[in-house]
C-alpha cells in the first residue's frame, strides 16, 4: 500500500499472481516491501495461496519477510480476523492496518481499537483508508515501532501441514470461537444486510448478462485492435530502422549480421507483443477492480463446467484473443488443479493476434473480395470462420480432456462477489506494468533465443552451399538484367533456399504434400515456430520481395502467380484453406510453451500440447484440403 | 428431512446447522462458514446453478455441490 500497491482482501486475484515488491526510505531506514497474493487463510488451496505459505511459514525461504503488515478489512472483520490471528501466531513482528474502506464507514460500522489490541497485545493496530490514499504517515510510523515477539499465541496450536485438514479445521474452529466471543466488545455493527442491487439484476440475468458479456469483450477487443495497431508500428518501424542503421554502421561479418538480422530483430519480436498484453490487462484490470469479473464468473461457471473448465477459465480464454502468454498466466487464478491445467492446454487454441498477419495475407490470396448475402463481405466471413473454429475446438479438447486427466480432487467455485467501485488508476497501472515485466523477462528470453537459433539455420547451410547459391543468383540477375534491390532480393531468396532451413523445408516435403504445401511453404512452417508472424516474413524472403511490413500487395502477387510444375496455381483456395486451418491448431509459438513449461512446472504438458496441436493441425488441414479440391 | 443450502429460494434466510466432511470444509469455514452462522440465498446465476449466498456481510458464490454441504435450518421455523 506504502508502495502504491494494495493487498488483496478478497479472494479474486484475476491480476495480481505474481508477488509486486517495492521499497521507500524513510530517514536512515530502507524499507522493502512485498506484496502477497491476497488470501482468507494461510493454508493454500491454490498456486497463488501457496506463494504466501511459503513465504511466511518456511523461515529459510527467500522471501522470509522480517515483519508482517497484514491489511484488514473493517467491512469483513471476523473473516479477516482469522487470517490475521494466523499470522500473528507465526510470531514475527506484525502489524494490522485496519482498513477503514468507504464500505465500511457506509456500513457504518465502529471498531474499538483499544478492544482489539486486548486481544493481539503485541501488534501494532493502525487505521487507514487506501481508495483516499490516508493513514501513510501512521502505518509508517507503525513499521518504525515494530517490535521483537515473545511467544506468546492467539490460540494455542501448532501450525498444520498443508495437507492435515483435519488438524486446519480444529485450529480454524478455535480461532473462529475466540474471535466471535472477542467481536462483541471490538464491532459495533449498525445491521444493513446486503442484498441484490439493481446493477446485478441485469448483470446475472440470464439473458442480458450474457448479452452484455457479449459486448464488453467486443467493446474490448475492438479497441485493443485499434489501439495497439499505433505503437506495434512504430515498433515495428522503430526496430527496422535500428537494424538498418546499425548494418550501415558497422562493418560487414558476422556480427553485424548476428545484431542486425538475429538479435535486433529477435528483441522487436519481443517488444512487438507489449502494447497488447498491456491493453488487455488494463481492460481485464478495469473489470476486475470494478467487480464486474466476478459476476462474469458468476454467470459462466454453469456454462464452463460440463466441458471440465471453471467460472474463472473465460478470462484466461478471453486474454488467449490477443495473446495466449498472459491467458496461460491467468489461468493460476484456478485453484483446481485439473480445471486450470485444462484452461492452459486448450488457451492456445483460441486464435491469437499473431495469427492474424497469416489470416489476412491468405485470405487476401485465396478468397474473392465479394459480397454475399448484400452485406456479408466473403472475407471477413472467413476471417470469423477461423476465430470460431479455433474458439469451439478449444471447447471441445476442454471436453476430451475432461475424461483423460484423472484427478483425486474435485474442482470448487468459492468466489467473493464484492461490491462495484470504481477502479483505481495507479493500482490498474502498476499491474499492467507487472504484466508486461513478467512477459518481457521471462518469455522474452526465450523468444530472443529462438529467434538468433533461427536466424543461424537460415543463414548457414552445410559446406559452401550458401556461397555459391548467392553467386549463381548474382549471375542470373545480370543475366534478367535486374536492378540492384531486386538482385539483392534474388540472392536472398536463393541463399535461404540452400540454407539449413531451405534444406529442412524440403526434407519435410514429402509429409506436407498432401496437404497441398510446396517446400516453401515448409521453410515457412519452420520458422513460424518463432512466433506465428514470421510467416510472412518468411513467405517475403522466399519469393525474393521487399517486406515492407505494411502493404504486402507484392507479395500477394507474387504468391499468387507462384504455379506448380503442371501449371495449376500453388495458392489454390484449397492450399490456402488448408494452410489457414494448420494455422488455427498448430502449436507455433515457443513462447508459449516456455511460459506452459514455468506455469505446470515440468516439460510434460508443453510437449503434450505441442503433439495434440500438431496431429490436429495435420488432419484439420489435411481434411481441408481433400473436401476443398 | 434434513435441508441442505441447495434447496433454499431465494431471500430466504437459514442458520448453518452443520458442514459435510470434505476436502472443502476447512476452506468453508475460512470463509466464515461456520456452524450457527446466518446465511442468506441473494440470488441465482442463470441454470440456477452457482447461487449467491450473504455471510454476514459479505457475498459468496458457491456452486451448487458446494452448498449440498451445508446443512441448514430455517430461521421462520425457530420463530
Amino acid at each position: 500500500m506504502l508502495t502504491g500497491m494494495r493487498q488483496h482482501v478478497g479472494n479474486f486475484p484475476g491480476v495480481t499472481v505474481d508477488k509486486k515488491s517495492g521499497s521507500f526510505t524513510d530517514g536512515d531506514n530502507k524499507y522493502d516491501l512485498i506484496d502477497f497474493p491476497g488470501t482468507y487463510s494461510i493454508y493454500p488451496r491454490s498456486k497463488d495461496e501457496q506463494v504466501v505459505y511459503d513465504n511466511l511459514c518456511i523461515s529459510t525461504s527467500v522471501d522470509h519477510p522480517d515483519a508482517v503488515v497484514v491489511v484488514v478489512d473493517a467491512a469483513n472483520l471476523e473473516r479477516n480476523l482469522l487470517l490475521f490471528s494466523q499470522v500473528y501466531d507465526l510470531h514475527l513482528p506484525t502489524m494490522m492496518v485496519l482498513n477503514m474502506t468507504d464500505l465500511a464507514q457506509r456500513k457504518e460500522i465502529k471498531i474499538d481499537k483499544e478492544e482489539l489490541q486486548k486481544i493481539f497485545p503485541e501488534a501494532i493496530i493502525v487505521e487507514s483508508n487506501a481508495r483516499i490514499k490516508a493513514g501513510k504517515e501512521r502505518i509508517i510510523d507503525g513499521l518504525k515501532s515494530l517490535k521483537k515477539r515473545s511467544s506468546l499465541n492467539f490460540v494455542d496450536t501448532k501450525l498444520a501441514a498443508v495437507d492435515d485438514y483435519h488438524a486446519q479445521e480444529v485450529e480454524t474452529k478455535e480461532r473462529f470461537k475466540k474471535i466471535k466471543s472477542a467481536l462483541s466488545n471490538i464491532q459495533k455493527v449498525s445491521n444493513t444486510k446486503p442484498s441484490m442491487s439493481k446493477l446485478d439484476r441485469i448483470l446475472v440475468h440470464p439473458i442480458l448478462g450474457y448479452i452484455i458479456f457479449a459486448f464488453v469483450l467486443i467493446v474490448i477487443f475492438q479497441f485493443i485492435y485499434s489501439f495497439a495497431s499505433i505503437p506495434m508500428d512504430l515498433i515495428d518501424g522503430s526496430f527496422a530502422y535500428l537494424s538498418s542503421w546499425t548494418a550501415s554502421h558497422l562493418p560487414p561479418g558476422v556480427f553485424t549480421d548476428l545484431l542486425t538480422q538475429g538479435i535486433i530483430p529477435g528483441i522487436g519480436g519481443v517488444v512487438i507483443f507489449i502494447p497488447q498484453i498491456a491493453l488487455l490487462f488494463f481492460f481485464i484490470g478495469i473489470l476486475e477492480e470494478t467487480g464486474y469479473l466476478s459476476r462474469v464468473v458468476f454467470i459462466m461457471d454453469r456454462i464452463m463446467r460440463p466441458l471440465g473448465l471453471n467460472g474463472k477459465s473465460v478470462v484466461p480464454l478471453m486474454s488467449s484473443v490477443a495473446c495466449a502468454i498472459p491467458g496461460v498466466m491467468a489461468a493460476r487464478t484456478i485453484s483446481d488443479w485439473k480445471e486450470r491445467l485444462t484452461t492452459i492446454l486448450v488457451a492456445p487454441l483460441m486464435s491469437c493476434s499473431a495469427r492474424i498477419p497469416v489470416y489476412t495475407l491468405l485470405i487476401a490470396i485465396v478468397i474473392p473480395q465479394q459480397t454475399v448475402f448484400g452485406f456479408m463481405n466473403i472475407q471477413g466471413l472467413v476471417l470469423f470462420g477461423l476465430y470460431a473454429l479455433g474458439t469451439v475446438s478449444a471447447l471441445l479438447v476442454a471436453l476430451v480432456l475432461k475424461g483423460l486427466i484423472k484427478t483425486k480432487d474435485k474442482g470448487f467455485l468459492l468466489l467473493e462477489i464484492p461490491s462495484y467501485k470504481m477502479p483505481r488508476w495507479g493500482n490498474l497501472g502498476l499491474s499492467v506494468w507487472e504484466k508486461v515485466r513478467v512477459f518481457v523477462v521471462d518469455a522474452g528470453k526465450i523468444i530472443l533465443a529462438i529467434s538468433i537459433i533461427l536466424w543461424a539455420l537460415a543463414t548457414y547451410g552445410p559446406s559452401d552451399s550458401i556461397e555459391k547459391a548467392g553467386i549463381a543468383a548474382k549471375q542470373e540477375a545480370k543475366e534478367l538484367n535486374l536492378n540492384k534491390e531486386e538482385t539483392n532480393n534474388l540472392v536472398a531468396s536463393a541463399k535461404l533456399e540452400h540454407s539449413f532451413i531451405g534444406i529442412l523445408g524440403k526434407t519435410i516435403e514429402p509429409a506436407i504434400k498432401p496437404l497441398g504445401y510446396d517446400w516453401k511453404i515448409g521453410i515457412s512452417l519452420i520458422t513460424s515456430f518463432a512466433a506465428r508472424e514470421v510467416f510472412v516474413g518468411s513467405m517475403a524472403t522466399i519469393y525474393a520481395v521487399q517486406d515492407d511490413g505494411e502493404s504486402n500487395l507484392p507479395l500477394i502477387e507474387k504468391m499468387r502467380r507462384e504455379k506448380r510444375k503442371d501449371g495449376t496455381p500453388v495458392y489454390s483456395l484449397a492450399a490456402g484453406l488448408s494452410l489457414m486451418v494448420f494455422y488455427v491448431f498448430a502449436m507455433m509459438c515457443m513462447a508459449t510453451l516456455a511460459v506452459v513449461k514455468r506455469e505446470t512446472n515440468s516439460w510434460k504438458w508443453p510437449l503434450i500440447q505441442v503433439g495434440y496441436m500438431g496431429v490436429l493441425a495435420y488432419f484439420g488441414a489435411l481434411i481441408t484440403y481433400i473436401i476443398a479440391s | 428431512m434434513e435441508q441442505t443450502l441447495s434447496n433454499v429460494p431465494n431471500g430466504q434466510s437459514v442458520l448453518v446447522q452443520k458442514v459435510a466432511i470434505s476436502a472443502l470444509r476447512v476452506k468453508l469455514m475460512e470463509m466464515g462458514i461456520v456452524e450457527g452462522k446466518q446465511l442468506k440465498v441473494l440470488y441465482r446465476a442463470p441454470f440456477g446453478d452457482p447461487i449467491a449466498i450473504d455471510v454476514e456481510g459479505y457475498v459468496l458464490s458457491l456452486r451448487i455441490d458446494e452448498a449440498e454441504l451445508i446443512n441448514v435450518e430455517s430461521i421462520d421455523k425457530l420463530t
